[in-house]
């Protein structure tokens, strides 16, 4: 009998994600034994719930717990990205309802799929295992796939989520393969372990098979993020998938892609770092121009706020080359007001589509700035702040970012990177051109506010426009996180 | 009251507040409460002109901390000094005039329109007062957003190319000079340099190259809002384009931004880049004038000569202060000023008689001066200001650029400089002949009604002032003296590092000589000036009477 050893097992680290598991389970069951129709409740409960989860990560902060023996921890770090996808989370359940009631889609496995998908984000962010990152990477993926297609009676959102599925099962197969490939070379899964056993290494760079491993590592967490080259998906499934669900997609997963990358790159393979860093300049580069440039000519808000995606993913790939305390920490508070000012944008997307996911043009924003003054403004927020401009969230990231490139000496990257940036003005300016400058074609009746989506939006609007004036209550916490991974 | 340049900068921000809450139908009621907060700011503002210290302090400094994360510490710190003091009252002054200007140019969105011109206000003002690098940084964005709504929601046919167009150049070079600001912080930082204030950057020694491409940065940023010939295509198309108060602003108050980043930041920041730098900007400043001149004279409309105008005048700015010597920054201080008062009345003048007749062509005018005598006084008086006339303001700006310029390394590029004095005269007379003199024979322009007493009480603080800079120009120059000396000293370093000493310069100038920046460190017998203690009044009087 005693040869089964039962290991004591710290659970503290991972009460928020069996939290929100339970609860995603209970609330499937809600579903099917509670009462028909009307699913607003399970929209409440799961916000409630994320709450409730936001409250249990917070108290977590500052502490410092390894558990499963090693493959899991709770760490700043992690706890900062598990802040984010709840953000985003919360942000994203509060316009679904609307949406979905208005799609004739209101189904309530969402909110379970959401609450799955937190989950699995979570443990890419507290996952010091490659094993445990690749499971929370699938459990959020597979999630991810159904929601993209969840409008199921449209064409468009199944395209999204075959497209989706196919492209990133592949992708998957390429980091399982970089995995596989990383333990062949260096004999273990964890973190920690490789880091020491590639610091051991004379020359980490001539072991191919690590170098091999860590490129196809890459490789499946870039798909995740959308770099160019492996962006090819993002805009059909942005442009398919519910409105909701694209705001989702674009904020938590990206960020989830980028604490994985940060904890693998600069944990496990910090001496490879000339290596990877000199791959990620040109990727960061090619992401932002190509980004920036196919957007500047897209009709659909919606695919271009894809593109623009794609850009802000090479924003933050600038700090990530740098890796440096500065980037790394913008890179973290650029990815929370990314969540806010994206999330924020869609929210109002979503209040100017009509059923089917008409009226999705620029052109449909002709007028709104006087009819609808308040909607306008917050709109005008986000998309400065999407721009960069000061005050808003969006300039101090991105200000960090390159400020961590140009203390890193890659000053002529950090050159690229602003000037992208002016060329996304011009994109984010057009929607603003027909906000304010032009009158609509044709008269049509505004979508009501409802409570939640109006709450959503106070709380993206304050999200995109404090930390921009007292960054500080922000950049001190992601320093602090990033100091210890 | 310590605290008194904050105050100016935000008033105008409880004002947008106060706005908010009152209804968009009671449009008097917001233009009178815009005009109250604007003037309220303007006497807020004369309180620090007669609280100013004519030394070469910077004062009303608040310096509090702000943001302190990783690498940076951003502190929001503001004062001012000579230089800066009466670009604040200039700001603070054209502000009630071109709230005044909108009572009956703007009659939609007057709501927006107002909140739109106290934001800008506040920008403005913050851009001037910060003397912290990021802080300034800040402030020089968001004037950019104000401006843009502007020009696209209340401008003219092609108003959104233009607001586009105003928006991206800017944003282009400033983005560049983001660059540069960060990089000169971790230059900074090595050299144990723990903020961005902007003051200890001024001892920070950097090797000539790092100073170039600095210098390069911020100047590009600063020559586009100049603008400076070849970046100046965005302005007439934002002149053009913007409704009268915005391009009473944009003239007045946001070009000279530009001229004023040359003279706080790049110039005494990089002084070897700028004196290596200088024959280059002087030559684009001189080609700007010449060419912006000969442009202006084939204008068809009269808003577009103007435009253009404006364009040759910060040419002759420009001129003047890379000069580096005392006259030469202080006539550019002085046209900086003088501009923004002539230019501004300018494109009133225009909005003027585009309010009654729709069309600033100026063929479709002609023999207006009988219609109406009050204006053709006015707009003479203002087209001799804008030429340069002895007795107006905009002659002692121009003499003195020319006397610094000529003095200094930049003898032969003055020497061209000086026609543009007779081409302004030529487009500005020709204009101001062909739409006062001639036949009144368009039986539209026969029913033109004067100026009422609103339009004629805008444009007298202007025309008062004309006169005063134009007659009296002493206290002015008094009080940015100090601050222009301690700029010169500041300039004198750099040829013996970088060894560039300006060819120009006859042996034994005194600009060379002179000890360090002292109070009154006019330069005693210049050879420009008769010799006399009092050089001020001397330099300024002395050639109205030659005339």
């Amino acid at each position: 009998m005693d040869m089964i050893s039962i290991p004591v097992v710290n659970m503290t680290p991972i009460l928020p994600e069996i939290f929100l598991s339970v609860l995603a389970m209970v609330l499937l069951l809600i579903n099917v034994f509670g009462p028909s129709g009307q699913k607003s409740y399970l929209a409440y409960i799961s916000f409630f719930g994320i709450v409730a989860t936001a409250v249990l990560v917070g108290a977590g902060w500052g502490g410092h717990i390894e558990s499963f023996s090693g493959s899991v921890v709770l760490d700043n770090f992690a706890t900062f990205f598990k802040m984010i996808f709840l953000l985003a989370a919360g942000l994203a359940v509060l316009i679904s309802d609307q949406y979905m009631e208005r799609e004739g889609c209101n189904h309530g496995e969402l909110y379970p799929l959401i609450l799955f998908t937190v989950v699995g984000m979570m443990f890419m962010a507290s996952g010091t295992d490659l094993m445990t990152i690749f499971l929370g990477l699938e459990v959020m993926s597979v999630s991810l796939y159904v929601l993209a297609g969840f409008n199921r009676a449209n064409k468009k959102s199944n395209e999204a989520g075959l497209k989706y599925f196919l492209l990133g099962a592949f992708s998957t197969g390429f980091l399982l393969y970089g995995m596989a490939l990383t333990y062949g070379a260096t004999g273990t899964t964890r973190i920690y372990k490789i880091a020491s056993v590639v610091g051991q290494m004379t020359l980490p760079s001539a072991n191919i098979m690590l170098v091999a491993g860590m490129l196809l590592m890459m490789t499946g967490f870039l798909f995740k993020i959308a770099a160019v080259p492996f962006h090819m998906w993002t805009p059909d499934v942005y442009e398919g998938a519910p409105t909701p669900m694209t705001a989702f997609m674009s904020a938590g997963p990206k960020a989830a892609g980028f604490a994985a990358l940060l904890r693998i790159l600069l944990v496990a393979m910090p001496t490879l770092q000339v290596e990877w860093s000199q791959l990620l300049w040109v990727l960061a580069v090619l992401t932002m121009t190509v980004g920036n440039i196919t957007a500047l000519r897209q009709d659909n808000i919606k695919r271009m706020l894809a593109y623009s995606s794609i850009a802000h993913a090479g924003y933050a790939l600038v700090g990530l080359t740098a890796g440096n305390g500065t980037a790394t920490a913008g890179i973290l508070f650029y990815m929370l007001s990314y969540t806010f000012m994206n999330i924020g944008a869609f929210a109002v997307i979503i209040l100017i589509a009509k059923k089917g996911e008409t009226n999705g043009n620029v052109m449909d924003f002709a007028g709104l700035g006087f009819k609808r003054p308040v909607l306008a403004v917050a709109m005008t927020i986000f998309l400065f702040s999407l721009a960069g401009m000061p005050p808003t969230a969006g300039f101090i990231g991105k200000f960090y970012l390159f400020s961590g490139a140009v203390q890193k000496g890659y000053i002529w990257l950090a050159v690229i990177g602003v000037l992208n940036s002016a060329a996304s003005v011009y994109y984010y300016l057009r929607v603003m051109v027909y906000m304010y400058m032009k009158e609509p074609t044709e008269e049509f009746e505004w979508t009501q506010v409802t409570a939640p989506v109006a709450l959503a939006l106070i709380i993206a609007v304050a999200g995109s426009m404090i930390p921009g004036i007292v960054p500080s209550i922000i950049l001190e916490y992601a320093q602090q996180a990033v100091k210890l991974i | 009251m310590s605290n008194v340049l904050s105050l100016t900068t935000f008033l105008p921000i409880l004002g947008v507040l106060l706005l908010l809450f009152i209804p968009k139908d009671s449009k008097s009621v917001l233009r009178n409460v815009t005009l109250a907060v604007t003037l309220v700011n303007f006497l807020i503002s004369l309180t620090i002109l007669s609280g100013f210290q004519t030394n070469a302090e910077f004062q009303f400094i608040e310096n509090m901390p702000w943001i302190a994360a990783g690498p940076f510490v951003m502190r929001y710190n503001i004062g001012i000094d000579g230089i800066s003091l009466w670009l604040v009252i200039l700001t603070t002054f054209i502000m009630p005039i071109a709230v005044l200007s909108t009572y009956t140019a703007v009659e939609e969105k007057v709501k927006e329109y107002m909140i739109c011109l106290l934001l800008l206000e506040t920008g403005m003002l913050g851009a001037f007062i910060s003397l912290d690098l990021f802080l300034f940084y800040i402030f020089w964005e968001v004037m950019l957003i104000p401006m843009y709504f502007m020009i696209g929601i209340w401008g003219g046919k092609n108003k959104i190319y233009a607001a586009v167009k105003f928006f991206i150049y800017t944003m282009v070079g400033s983005l560049l000079m983001l660059v540069a600001l960060i990089f000169l912080y971790f230059k900074g930082m090595e050299a144990g340099i723990t903020d961005f204030g902007l003051l200890q950057f001024f001892s920070l020694k950097l090797d000539m190259a790092t100073q170039i491409w600095l210098f390069l940065a911020f100047a590009f940023a600063f020559a586009i809002k100049v603008p400076m010939f070849p970046l100046h295509t965005w302005l007439p198309d934002a002149h053009t384009e913007a409704p009268t108060a915005g391009s009473v602003i944009l003239a007045a108050v946001l070009l000279k931004m530009g001229t004023y980043g040359y003279v706080r930041f790049a110039m005494p920041l990089f002084p070897d880049a700028a004196h290596k730098f200088a024959p280059m900007i002087a030559t684009l400043a001189v080609i700007g004038i010449i060419y912006a001149a000969l442009v202006a004279m084939v204008q068809e409309d009269v808003k577009k000569l103007v435009a253009y105008s404006s364009v040759a005048h910060l040419g002759f700015v420009m001129l003047g202060v890379f000069a580096f010597n005392t006259e030469g920054i202080t006539g550019g201080m002085l046209q900086m000023l003088n501009h923004g008062i002539s230019t501004g009345a300018l494109f009133l003048i225009v909005g003027f008689i585009y309010e009654r007749r729709h069309t600033r062509l100026i063929t479709d005018f002609g023999g207006l001066s009988k219609q109406m005598p009050v204006f053709a006084t006015i707009f003479m008086i203002v087209t001799f200001s804008s030429i340069g006339l002895p007795g107006t303001n905009g002659f002692v700006g121009e003499f003195l650029i020319l006397i610094g310029a000529f003095e200094s390394q930049l003898r032969w590029w003055t020497v061209v400089a000086t026609s543009g004095v007779i081409l302004s005269a030529v487009y500005m007379l020709w204009v101001f002949q062909r739409v006062m003199f001639g036949e009144l024979d368009n039986p539209k322009n026969q029913k033109l009604l004067d100026l009422n007493a609103r339009e004629i009480a805008i444009m007298v603080p202007l025309i008062v002032m004309i006169f005063v800079m134009g007659l009296y120009p002493k206290p002015f120059i008094d009080k940015m003296e100090p601050a222009i000396n301690k700029l010169v000293s500041q300039m004198r370093v750099a040829p013996v590092n970088a060894q560039v000493i300006p060819v120009g310069l006859p042996a034994g100038h005194p600009a060379m000589e002179a000890p360090a920046a002292g109070p009154t460190m006019m330069p005693a017998g210049h050879p420009a000036v008769a010799p006399s203690s009092d050089v001020n009044t001397e330099k300024t009087v002395n050639p109205h009477e030659a005339k």
